[in-house]
Formats: structure tokens, sequence, C-alpha cells
């Protein structure tokens, strides 16, 4: 369910930072459904599992925000709404 | 428990779709934060304390903080006055923070229910994670702190390059800002001859 969302996210908005929190989203519901497993097994590979997509989330996000403030320095306008806008 | 559960999830859920939907990329950050508040206590009650602890601090700490950073970086500017009292208004942060409150009483009250009774689940302690951890997993915690190491430089090289770059739009607002002040002394000095 949140997957889904978090895809709809992803397809529907075309700002940048809204896109990055879809895809933050997307990253939580896989690791949630790690974790359920994990719950229903009663093994803690899942929540390693979970470990690692929460470091690869920090990782992503950093360098994806560091593209977004590359980006953004390019379109020289000021209001961050339409700056953001993806064309093309 | 499961009542509990349930209800999480639907706070999760609900905040997600509220937050994709929003115009407004700081009132959708508020409710993602409210989202990863909810994962957070739908994984305290499956049995999973320590990643609740850790889905706080990394997620709903420090990656929204840099959203936050960002967001406000890239805000700076003539309507940052305006901008800050529309968002001091109460209708801004009275959703996230009732569904937080929601959230908090649903985890006391979670709490105070499984101290009393006995806990039927099982709950992976973080000893069993560490174990886990560094056990069969070497390999791949190599892996991530590679991965991590990676993203570090990447952030670093594109940060740089983003800086040199505003170094090169900042000369260039300077000298704009310098042509202004010489109508400005212009204009002020046509003022004062005619004055005199």
């Amino acid at each position: 369910m949140l997957f889904t969302l978090g895809l709809i996210g992803l397809l529907t908005r075309r700002n940048l930072i809204f896109t990055l929190m879809s895809v933050e989203v997307m990253l939580n519901a896989s690791g949630l459904a790690f974790v359920a497993g994990s719950y229903q097994w009663g093994r803690p590979d899942g929540q390693i599992m979970f470990l690692f997509i929460l470091a690869m989330a920090a990782a992503e996000v950093s360098v994806g925000l560091a593209l977004f403030l590359q980006f953004h320095r390019r379109h020289p306008a000021l209001d961050s709404d339409t700056a953001s806008e993806m064309r093309g | 428990m499961l009542i509990a559960f349930y209800f999480a999830a639907l706070i999760a859920v609900l905040t997600t779709a509220i937050a994709i939907t929003r115009r407004h990329a700081v009132h959708a950050l508020l409710y993602l934060i409210v989202s990863l508040l909810a994962v957070a206590v739908v994984f305290y009650i499956i049995g999973a304390p320590f990643l609740a602890a850790l889905e706080l601090i990394i997620d709903a700490g420090a990656i929204m903080v840099l959203f936050l950073f960002v967001i406000m970086m890239l805000n700076i500017g003539e309507r940052a006055t305006e901008v800050e009292t529309t968002w001091l208004k109460p209708a801004v942060w009275a959703g996230p923070s009732a569904l937080a409150t929601v959230l908090i009483a649903e985890l006391i009250l979670v709490a105070v229910t499984s101290g009393s009774s006995a806990a039927p689940m099982h709950v992976v302690t973080p000893k069993e994670i560490g174990v886990s951890l560094f056990g069969p997993y070497a390999i791949a915690v190599e892996l991530v702190s590679l991965l991590l190491m990676a993203g570090l430089v990447g952030a670093y090289h594109l940060g740089r390059r983003a800086v040199r770059e505003e170094e090169q739009f900042g000369t260039g607002t300077d000298a704009r800002r310098a042509v202004f002040g010489r109508d400005a002394v212009h204009a002020g000095s046509d003022r004062t001859s005619h004055a005199a």
C-alpha cells in the first residue's frame, strides 16, 4: 500500500523534491515488508535487510539532494516551485 | 495490540497520501515525518524496537533534516518574511501535530499494556541483530560501508561544484548590484544638483 502510494507520487509529481520523497516512501515500504517477514518467521534477517535499506536510503538521499542543488543552480529563477519543474 | 497496529498503519497510509498531494514542499515534509513516525510505531508493535529507534534517528531525524535544509536553502529571498508568516499559521501544523499526538498516545498505550501482560511475540533484541550482522552478513556490512563512502564522496563533489557555480552567479549579482548602485548614485546626485 505504501509502495503503491510512493509509486503514484513518483509518477504524478514532477517536482524533484517530491520525487525524492516518493523514493524515500517506497524504500520505507519495502523495509516494512522485510520487517514484517522477519516478524512472521521470527528471524533477525529481515531486520538486517532493513538496516541495509536505511543506509542505502541515506546515501541516495544525500546524492539526490546534491544533484537537486546543482540542478537548481542551473536555473536562475528565484521561485523554487517553478524552477524545480522538470522540462522534457 | 492488533487494533493499535492497524491504527498506526492507517495513519501511515493516510499521511503518505496527504504528503504526496500537498503542493508546498514543507507541508509535505511535515506529513512525511508523521508517516515515518507511524512506521516506527508499527515496527515497535511487531517486535522490532531497535529498528523503531533507528527509523526515528536516521529517517525522521537525519534525512528529513537534510530535506529541510535544502528546501530552506532554496527559499532564501525577498519572499522569506511573507512565506514565514503564512507558514506559522496554525492550519499548517495542526494536522501533523494532531496525528503525531494520536501516535504517541497509541505508543504509550502499547508500552503500558505490553509491560503489564506477558509479551507473547518474539521480540528481536539488538544483541541478536548485532550477532547476525557481524556473523553471516559481514561482507554485506563492508559493501554498505563502501556504498556510504561512495555516497559521501559523490555528494561532496556535487556540492562543491554547486558552490563554485554559486560563486560565479554571486559575482554576476554583485555586478548587477554595482550597476544599480551607480544608478542610485546618479539619481541622488541629480537630485542634489536640482536642489542646488
